[in-house]
């Protein structure tokens, strides 16, 4: 197995707290980076081929440097730890198991933006992470380690999927309700309370540490060309061991379902999501396609979170499109038309499909307005809602179809 | 100054102008429900789409500025078939109502469908129901299944009074506009959230079920609500008489004018037009409370100013008149040498400025009355009658026995006046005491110009005949004076204001063709522009 990068403290007893963090070479990072000048901080995580864990895969050093070069006011660091992406839960093991590392993190990122104010937007639902994290950032104060230079705000999200969207999630810390932001400007120009703001994910900013410690090539030697380091897949569905695993991007599908133990259920596959609820589905046979941002890609769905579902022979796609479905409309924020009115009405046909009253027609009119609304909105919720909407019809059409009464 | 294409025509505009009003400039309309060019973007309706030479995907207008070199097309096969799916994405939800709607004929579904959408519906299951017929304030009421979740209402709570009353609450397609908790929708603009809603999701509670929208006839005009001189269309019914129980005026809106009240007007402008179509409207000339032929009336009022001395006379006008009313009486006072000429008299209540628009002085021509040179105070002529008597009053559309005068004295003045003659649109306590009443038409009824108080000189226009016998002030008071020998143009407005522009150095340069739609400044008086909102701007601190 190859080497722990995130989960590499997880399995020590008290790995939440700072004197086991620190004994395990916690911090060190950071003492390296306080000597190094921003610039270089951005350089090296650039040439890591670090790229976004939260979902757009967007590469890290090039987000941070676009932060304008001439703003003399506060620039802020958001974390989003609003992880709600079905099927994804690897940022709640990383709050609950080693706060610390995102700290960290938190505190390089900050020297390379010049941010002096970090605020860490936790999921409503997760209290133990949030539990974790708090006594964490309690302990880096206690120790001077924040609050020189660097302070961090621990805020809670209300339970909507939309703040995890990235904009969506600065409103929901502003105060006004989670509804995304139309761009431009971007949040790196214009982010929370009207500043450039830089929002990375958790597990993004835990992949910091250890590119400064052990450097940029290092890191990006793990991956693949185009994305650098391990990352946390949450596997969960018919495998026999669920759970987080950490591997190079470069792992295949077929061989991530053979850490989590194999297809249990029937034992035969029937299909995947790769990436989250708001990927597109794979079949059987489509399970052979490395586990980076460009490698799923070009498989046409998306590595999104990292959350893999595996569904065997027993599982009906069409009540699992249900679900999402039902998903999407209810977590629809209203604000662009298109995804406010077609994901309820989709919910509806899907529902009556599932229920025994649907008709083929049905199926091309979901098709076509998935795909009329696809890239018309504001945010990428509805194009995410598209992709299983799609996905699953496509692939999975015989199914539906024996459903339909005409 | 950015210079683009838009449909193969270019144009130079302002750097941040969007694509919309780039367009609009050029006489393209691009289809819209959020964008509101008083209000901050929101990008949300999606329908502005647009094509962008060099972007992947049609691009929303609205937030796109204007940048050089840039090629749009507004006219592509991809966006019209995004116009068509943006439009059926509005609608699938909507309880298609039109029938019942007071929207219907001025409603933007209608319109863009039928320009845009066109296709053959294929929602078939329930829709989304939502609350129906909800009073929001004593203005505005909210259906909230026609709602397109546009948020310009909401906008403009937030932005433009600064109130907030109004939120969209819940999520998806059960999204609703609501009030927030212990609020109502009562600011003094409240009105103006039904003239920007583009469906009938919230519609004016005095306007709703009155009259079809297609049965009215639109007439440029100016408030006459206060001394800010906003200008508005007069919507009226000529064409279903037996419709709205009779009331001609149906309702007023905003006429957009950056120099004086932009895309606005107040409530108390809005529905202070009840007293035009009103029973209490004086139709007749009166003797003794007898109806007689208005000529009889006139001679007796023009018997009563020739057959007494000068200073024997006091003329208390109103500022509700015109200036062309206004000069053809001062031309009148003069012809007599009549010097008890004056037109303020303190109100009941006394108004207050609100933060907007709304002003303290609630008649529409002060600054005209002043320049065209008549006396403010008329509590010289009052206290005149009290110490000495007057041998005739003529009270123009005030109503001494209702204003801010003690009422012991108002009595004790009018009770040594030999005769009281009231002109006045409506009955009033004057209307009542005076033996002689002649009718004077409402400002719908009339052509004039008004001079709002910073100096700008604005016109209005008749929408509608005068009631009975009433007659503008410039007609009657012109048919006295002409009568009387004195000089007098007869027949229009205009002419008197030519008159008026010989005569008054501040007025020189005016005529009502160089006056236009945006009105003009008196001579030497620096321009205007709209006064900001109270509300904050997004544009500003977001």
């Amino acid at each position: 197995m190859a080497e722990l990068v995130l989960m590499r403290n997880f399995d020590r007893s008290n790995s939440h707290t700072l004197p086991v963090y620190k004994n395990a070479g916690g911090y060190t990072a950071w003492t390296k980076a306080k000597t190094m000048e921003p610039a270089a901080i951005v350089d090296e995580v650039k040439k890591s081929n670090l790229r976004g864990l939260g979902g757009a895969g967007f590469p890290t050093g090039m987000k941070w440097s676009f932060i304008p070069k001439t703003h003399t006011g506060p620039v802020y660091l958001v974390v989003n730890a609003d992880e709600g992406e079905p099927g994804t839960f690897k940022d709640r093991y990383l709050l609950e198991r080693d706060p610390h590392a995102l700290l960290e993190g938190m505190l390089i990122t900050a020297r390379a933006i010049r941010s002096a104010l970090g605020f860490v937007y936790i999921r409503g639902e997760y209290v133990q992470p949030w539990r974790r994290f708090s006594a964490a950032v309690k302990e880096a104060y206690d120790a001077g380690l924040l609050g020189q230079g660097f302070d961090v705000v621990v805020h809670r999200g209300a339970g909507a999927y939309i703040c995890g969207e990235e904009t969506g999630l600065l409103s929901s810390l502003e105060g006004k309700k989670g509804w995304p932001k139309i761009k431009p400007p971007f949040p790196a120009i214009k982010g929370a309370f009207g500043q450039p703001t830089i929002v990375n994910n958790v597990e993004t900013l835990a992949c910091v540490p250890p590119i400064i410690e052990r450097g940029a090539a290092w890191f990006a030697g793990l991956g693949t060309k185009t994305q650098g380091g391990t990352r946390m897949y949450s596997v969960s569905g018919r495998v026999k061991t669920p759970g987080v695993y950490e591997a190079p991007v470069s792992i295949t599908l077929r061989q991530l379902i053979e850490r989590a133990g194999g297809v249990t259920g029937t034992g035969r596959l029937k299909a995947v999501v790769p990436g989250g609820g708001s990927a597109a589905i794979l079949t059987a046979d489509e399970i052979d396609v490395t586990m980076d941002v460009d490698g799923l890609k070009n498989a046409g769905t998306m590595i999104g979170s990292a959350g893999v579902i595996v569904m065997d022979e027993s599982v009906s796609i069409p009540e699992a499109l249900f679900v999402l479905a039902r998903f999407y409309a209810h977590e629809s924020c209203g604000q662009c038309t298109p995804c406010r009115e077609s994901t309820g009405w989709i919910e509806k046909m899907v529902h009556r499909i599932v229920e025994g009253h649907g008709r083929k027609d049905d199926l091309d009119t979901i098709l076509d307005v998935a795909k009329r609304g696809g890239g018309t909105t504001i945010c990428a919720f509805y194009d995410g809602a598209i992709g299983p909407y799609i996905s699953y019809i496509e692939k999975f059409r015989s199914e539906f179809e024996a459903l339909c009464r005409s | 100054m950015p210079k683009l294409t838009i449909d193969g025509r270019e144009i130079e505009v302002e750097a941040g102008t969007n694509l919309i009003e780039a367009a609009r400039r050029l006489g393209i309309d691009i289809p819209h429900y959020c964008y509101h060019p008083g209000l901050s973007i929101a990008g949300q309706c999606r329908l502005c789409m647009v094509d962008i030479e060099k972007t992947p995907r049609p691009t929303i207008a609205c937030n796109t500025s204007a940048a050089d070199g840039m090629v749009v097309h507004t006219q592509t096969d991809r966006v019209k078939d995004t116009r068509r799916s943006i439009m059926e994405f509005h609608l699938i939800n909507h309880p298609l109502d039109c029938p019942v709607c007071d929207q219907a004929g001025e409603c933007w579904l209608q319109i863009y469908y039928m320009q845009h959408g066109l296709y053959d519906p294929r929602m078939t299951d329930e829709k989304v129901h939502k609350p129906k017929a909800v009073p929001l304030g004593p203005h505005v009421m909210l259906d909230a299944e026609r709602c397109i979740l546009c948020s310009r209402c909401v906008r403009f709570c937030d932005e433009i009074t600064g109130t907030g009353e109004l939120g969209i609450f819940s999520r998806g397609d059960h999204s609703e506009i609501g009030l927030f908790p212990g609020q109502d929708l009562e600011n003094n603009y409240s009105g103006n959230v039904v003239d920007i809603c583009p469906v009938g999701a919230l519609t004016d509670r005095e306007f709703r079920f009155q009259v079809r929208v297609w049965y009215l006839d639109t007439t440029a005009s100016i408030c006459p609500g206060c001394s800010r001189g906003c200008n508005i269309d007069v919507h009226v019914n000529r064409k279903r008489p037996h419709h709205a129980g009779g009331r001609r005026v149906a309702r007023l809106k905003p006429r957009f004018n950056a120099a004086v009240n932009a895309w606005w007007i107040c409530d108390v402008g809005r529905y202070g037009f009840g007293s035009v179509d009103d029973p209490t409207r004086i139709q007749l000339a009166r003797r003794e409370g007898v109806d007689v032929p208005r000529d009889e009336a006139l001679g007796l009022l023009i018997a009563a100013l020739r057959d007494h001395a000068p200073e024997e006379i006091g003329i208390i006008a109103s500022a509700d008149l015109s200036n062309e009313d206004l000069f053809a009486l001062r031309r009148l006072a003069e012809h007599r040498g009549i010097r008890q000429l004056a037109f303020r008299v303190p109100p009941a209540t006394p108004g207050a400025d609100d933060d907007f628009l709304l002003r303290a002085d609630r008649q529409p021509n002060a600054r005209g009355a002043e320049t065209i040179g008549l006396e403010a105070d008329a509590g010289p002529i009052l206290a005149r009658a009290r110490a000495d008597g007057l041998k005739v009053l003529w009270v123009i559309q005030h109503d001494l026995t209702a204003c801010g005068w003690a009422a012991g004295d108002v009595a004790e003045a009018l009770g040594r006046v030999g005769t009281v003659v009231f002109t006045g649109t409506n009955d009033n306590g004057m209307s009542t005491l005076a033996p002689l009443v002649l009718p004077l038409a409402a400002w719908v009824e009339r052509d004039g110009t008004f001079t709002n108080f910073l100096g700008r000189v604005q016109r209005f226009r008749a929408a509608v005949e005068p009631h009975g016998d009433a007659l503008a002030g410039w007609d009657l008071f012109g048919r006295i004076l002409h009568t009387l020998g004195g000089p007098a143009p007869l027949g229009r407005a205009e002419l008197w204001f030519r008159e008026l522009a010989k005569a008054v150095p501040a007025f020189a340069s005016l005529t009502y063709q160089s006056i236009g739609p945006e009105g003009a400044m008196l001579a030497g008086v620096p321009p205007t522009t709209a006064p900001s909102p109270p509300g904050r701007h997004a544009k500003a601190s977001a």
